[in-house]
């Protein structure tokens, strides 16, 4: 425990008041971008066109999370590609599966007709 | 000089000790695995993606809940605490949303807290960051109860009328098609395990902090990592309430 006696606690860096503006600030657009989904989902008629929307309103939310609040937006290169490129592997996941859905749907529609 | 600085550097490579991505062991495991999480959740919801428009989708202007159509998310989720059976379609699933955001705002506060040693600081905004994780568990578990519970019409299977089938379980719900509770019961129960694992954690690292350790080491950086992943808790329930309760 003598470890502690000698022990001299650090000294606190002052706060820097753009960057917990910043913070604020990327708070308030994801509050934003979530109120204006609520309000489209009950004003905008349902369809393709509305879920393109969504899913681009969700990317950008996505995208100031993963860029400012997880911080990768400052990291090196290889960091920001050996996370992102990963994620290309998905978006065809999605697709091929959401195709061959559609594909089953359109084939058992067709059997009853 | 310049030149020979950069010489020297790659003499030192082989050394080891060298950082290329210019962040800890401990951040970048981190990042991995959330990459292979990120796979876990994007799996489950392209299988609720798959399975749903693989069935006939329910029509707003004519609702009614039947086995063979998939239901209208709005249509499902409208009650809200206290307001009984009163229609309030996605609101309280709005709250949630805002309730997890704020708390991953306040995880954000706490990691630049740490950077300018501010020990109290970072205690206050760890305390807010677990209570935000604790509210939002709360809400899920209001959702689940109402959503096993059901409503007081339920569903007719027999076209009498009156409904036969009330509330959900795994084999049978009052919604729609059984796999319509199925998913929800594993992809929001997916999520909301990753939130309480992550309320664990961060219940560890506040004691954590609060006991000295990390102004002993002379540096915050397990804040930043379980930042990390209660950011990507949040970055999970974004995608979430868009497929499964907008879309």
């Amino acid at each position: 425990m003598s470890g502690h006696e000698n022990f001299v606690e650090p000294e606190v860096i002052p706060v820097d008041k753009a960057k917990i503006l910043k913070i604020w600030k990327v708070a308030g657009i994801l509050a934003l971008v979530t109120a204006i989904e609520f309000a489209l989902a009950f004003t905008v008629e349902r369809g393709m066109t509305l879920n393109v929307i969504f899913i681009v309103l969700t990317l950008i939310k996505a995208f100031y999370i993963v860029a400012e609040f997880m911080h990768l937006g400052h990291e090196v290169k290889g960091l920001v590609y050996s996370i992102i490129l990963p994620i290309v592997f998905l978006l065809w996941a999605i697709l091929a599966f959401l195709m061959e859905s559609s594909a089953i749907f359109d084939a058992i529609e067709g059997w009853y007709k | 000089m310049a030149h020979s600085a950069v010489i020297e550097e790659e003499q030192n490579l082989w050394g080891g000790g060298a950082a290329p991505l210019k962040a800890s062991y401990g951040k970048l495991m981190m990042w991995f695995f959330l990459v292979s999480d990120a796979f876990s959740f994007t799996g489950l919801l392209t299988a609720y993606g798959y399975v749903r428009y693989k069935h006939i989708p329910n029509t707003l202007a004519d609702y009614i809940p039947s086995f063979d159509r998939w239901p209208i998310p709005e249509k499902v989720y409208n009650a809200f605490p206290f307001f009984g059976h009163a229609n309030m379609p996605l609101i309280f699933v709005g709250l949630m949303t805002f309730i997890l955001i704020l708390s991953s705002v306040t995880m954000v506060l706490a990691v630049e807290a740490g950077h300018r040693m501010d020990k109290a600081a970072v205690e206050k905004w760890m305390l807010w960051t677990i209570l935000g994780g604790i509210m939002f568990l709360g809400c899920q578990a209001w959702e689940w109860t109402h959503f096993i519970h059901g409503t007081v019409a339920g569903m007719d299977t027999n076209g009498d009328g009156l409904g036969d089938v009330f509330g959900a379980n795994l084999v049978v719900n009052e919604y729609g098609p059984p796999a319509f509770a199925d998913f929800f019961f594993f992809i929001t129960g997916f999520h909301g395990t990753h939130v309480l694992s992550g309320v664990i954690i961060n219940i560890i690292i506040f004691y954590n902090v609060a006991s000295g350790l990390y102004q002993r080491r002379g540096h915050y950086e397990m804040i930043e990592k379980v930042g990390l992943y209660w950011h990507f808790v949040d970055l999970v329930w974004v995608f979430v309430f868009t497929f499964f309760y907008l879309v």
